[in-house]
């Protein structure tokens, strides 16, 4: 599903991502970890799109098809979906016509019919419920207002919406109460399958207990440094990153 | 009916001379309205006259029209259902007449006509357009609200047909503890003058919204002048919004002549191809604790400009003042232009005040989140202009009331897009973006930046 070949990036000519290598097949779940500074948040822009990101070396392929030469919204047609470590306020866009203007576009670009307001609400209903969001956050402005957890959980709602093939989750269980914890991996978990892989940024083994990765990956200094299975997660929480770290900055 | 012609600042004298006599009031303040008008001419009608005040505005195109009396009755029918969606009591005016045929006046309406009165506000020898008014005016609205009386919403819509110079004079009273909101619209087709004055007077705990929506013909002048005075503990909430006319100027002359009044005086501009409009006002704060607040939201497409000037004057005796002043714009297009020029001028020492401007694009991150999500970049970025927007009528708190707003809006955005769709094919995007300086303030004023890359579609 996604191949990341020496993916080197930078910002501001300053390099952060220093030749990432990276397979995530079909229905897997990998788990990025790793200390502040290593690149997460990087890659995950970079792999969405973000202009002020500079590739200068590598590739990124999508189901086959060259991910870095597309515009973010050709990405997220495409099946891509970043969930922000920091969601971003809209004032003046209600969050119900955001979503159902996110969603038409997607399934337009895919040739498919799209949704009026009466089909999207009933379908942004059952969804809300499902991750325990009050009422009103469809109608208010797109998270103007939210509390932490609550941007968390539309990044989510908005995830389950559109139904992407890749979700890469930035530090989404941050900020957290372990019960919303518990929401956002069900979110993920009701995903899973063999047509969604996901990429999970995180600082924490707990969302882990719950959304049990794959594989995971750390990535410290802009490469990634080791990879194990879901047991390295557990062996990181006790002994941190200082033994992974070639000659610690 | 003659159609007479005028042009020029001469045009309206000679129109003053035809029909002084039969001008309703006292005929000494409107010969006294006529020598000041004498003296100022039409701001910027001749090269020579540029005062301060009309810094930014020419009526140069207002002195090059030719303006003349209607030939006969026009159907209004499709223009007054523009106003439709409320039931309220409903003041209809049609080139500069009242017409009770159209109309369902509330309590406490009388017509200029009958009861001429020019007010304590207004000042002929200051603004030359007062003046011209004064010198003609021939109706208007004379709406008094009795003291405690909660009078709901009425509406003035003031309708033009054709190619007439109309100057109503309206007075609006609220007596202490009356409350009123006031829905002013201004309609119309052709290329017609429309220079109302307007007084209002908020008595003390009295609270009066007004709402203006300016959507006038796209060949049509429309001047405005306001002058509110408010007592202790009152409100003046207004909010207008320039989307129509060729030459606009809503110029707000406000006075916290009480203490703890308050003064909100809001607005935003949606212009494009040639439009101007100017947003001037001075907010003088007069007694202490008063609060004034103001935001004007720019968006400018085409070669559109837009003019912000506004001042807030704190008195010695204003103590504990708080104004706040913001004027903000999105510029749409390499040639559009806003000049803005806050001020304040502060002799009281115990005061909180602020303003600023600014002159933008749009937010990179919100963009880019928006695209994240599948959205196109061109319907991400119309998105974003639409919220810009929208923030500012968010400022109107009636819901019925911000909803014709809304309408008049999505009716704008309709135009530009039909409009964009038949000039596609002549759009470029290779002159480089450069805006004219800001004009420095006598206070301060911000940079002013174009908004980078790709013009805004609808």
């Amino acid at each position: 599903m996604l191949e990341i070949r020496g993916l080197a990036a930078s910002i501001n000519d300053k390099p952060i991502l220093r030749g990432i290598d990276l397979t995530v097949p079909a229905g897997e779940v990998h788990a990025i970890m790793g200390p502040n500074g290593s690149g997460k948040s990087t890659l995950g822009y970079v792999l969405s799109g973000r202009e002020d990101y500079v590739v200068t070396a590598g590739t990124v392929t999508f189901n086959g098809v060259d991910l870095l030469g597309m515009e973010p919204e050709e990405r997220a047609a495409a099946g891509v979906f970043l969930a922000f470590q920091a969601p971003i306020e809209l004032p003046g866009v209600n969050n119900a016509n955001f979503l159902r203007t996110a969603l038409n576009a997607i399934r337009r670009s895919r040739g498919e019919t799209e949704l009026d307001a009466v089909q999207f609400l009933k379908l942004a209903r059952a969804e809300a419920k499902r991750l325990a969001m009050p009422d009103d956050m469809l109608r208010r402005n797109v998270n103007v207002g939210f509390s932490g957890g609550e941007k968390k959980r539309n990044e989510v709602l908005q995830m389950a919406i559109l139904r992407p093939k890749l979700a890469i989750l930035d530090e989404t269980d941050s900020g957290l109460d372990i019960d919303a914890l518990k929401i956002v991996a069900d979110g993920v978990n009701a995903l899973r399958g063999p047509d969604f892989s996901a990429l999970v940024i995180t600082h924490h083994q707990r969302l882990l207990d719950h959304l049990v990765p794959n594989r995971v990956h750390v990535l410290a200094q802009g490469r990634i440094v080791r990879t194990g299975g879901p047991d390295l997660a557990r062996d990181l929480e006790r002994s941190g990153y200082a033994g992974l770290i070639p000659e610690a900055a | 009916m003659n159609a007479s012609v005028q042009r020029g600042a001469a045009g309206f004298l000679a129109r003053f001379d035809a029909i002084r006599d039969r001008l309703p009031g006292d005929p000494a303040v409107r010969d006294t309205a006529a020598e000041c008008f004498r003296l100022s001419g039409l701001p910027g009608g001749t090269s020579a006259r540029r005062t301060e005040a009309w810094k930014y505005t020419s009526l140069r195109p207002v002195a090059e029209t030719a303006f003349q009396t209607p030939a006969g009755d026009r159907d209004v029918a499709a223009l007054v259902a523009r106003a439709a969606g409320l039931d309220s009591p409903l003041i209809v005016f049609v080139d500069g007449r009242f017409r009770a045929d159209l109309s369902t006046p509330p309590a406490g309406f009388a017509r200029f006509a009958d009861r001429p009165d020019f007010g304590s506000l207004a000042r002929s020898d200051r603004e030359p357009m007062v003046a011209l008014n004064t010198m003609l005016a021939e109706d208007g609205v004379r709406l008094r609200i009795a003291a405690g009386v909660d009078a709901g919403v009425v509406r003035l819509l003031s309708i033009a047909t054709g190619a007439d110079a109309v100057h109503p004079r309206h007075a609006i009273h609220l007596e202490p503890g009356a409350r009123l909101t006031m829905l002013d619209i201004a309609i119309g087709d052709g290329a017609y003058l429309h220079n109302p004055v307007t007084e209002a007077h908020v008595g003390a705990d009295a609270y009066l919204t007004h709402v203006r929506l300016q959507d006038e013909s796209i060949e049509a002048f429309h001047l405005a002048t306001l002058y509110v005075d408010i007592t202790e503990a009152g409100t003046y909430d207004g909010f207008t919004l320039n989307l129509g006319a060729r030459v606009t100027r809503a110029e707000f002359h406000a006075t916290l002549s009480g203490p703890n009044a308050i003064a909100h005086l809001n607005g935003a501009q949606l212009l494009t191809g040639t439009q101007h409009a100017d947003f001037t006002s001075v907010v003088r704060h007069a007694e202490p604790h008063g609060t004034s607040r103001q935001t004007v939201r720019n968006v400018l497409a085409g070669r559109s400009r837009g003019v912000f000037q506004g001042r807030i004057e704190v008195a010695r005796a204003a103590q504990k003042t708080d104004g706040y002043q913001m004027n903000q714009a999105l510029l749409l297009s390499p040639d559009a232009e806003i000049d803005s020029k806050p001020e304040l001028e502060i002799f009281a020492d115990d005061v909180k005040c602020s303003h600023g401007a600014t002159v933008g694009e749009l937010d990179a991150e919100q963009l880019f989140y928006l695209r994240s999500r599948g959205i196109p970049d061109q319907e991400a970025r119309a998105i974003l202009v639409r919220a810009f927007l929208q923030e500012g009528l968010n400022a109107v708190t009636s819901d019925p009331i911000r909803a014709i707003l809304e309408g008049s809006v999505q009716r704008w955005w309709d135009r530009q897009s039909m409009q964009a769709t038949t000039m596609q094919a002549g759009a470029t995007q290779a002159e480089p973006m450069h805006a004219r300086p800001i004009q420095a303030g006598a206070t301060r004023t911000m940079g002013m930046k174009p908004m980078a890359g790709k013009a805004i579609g609808a």
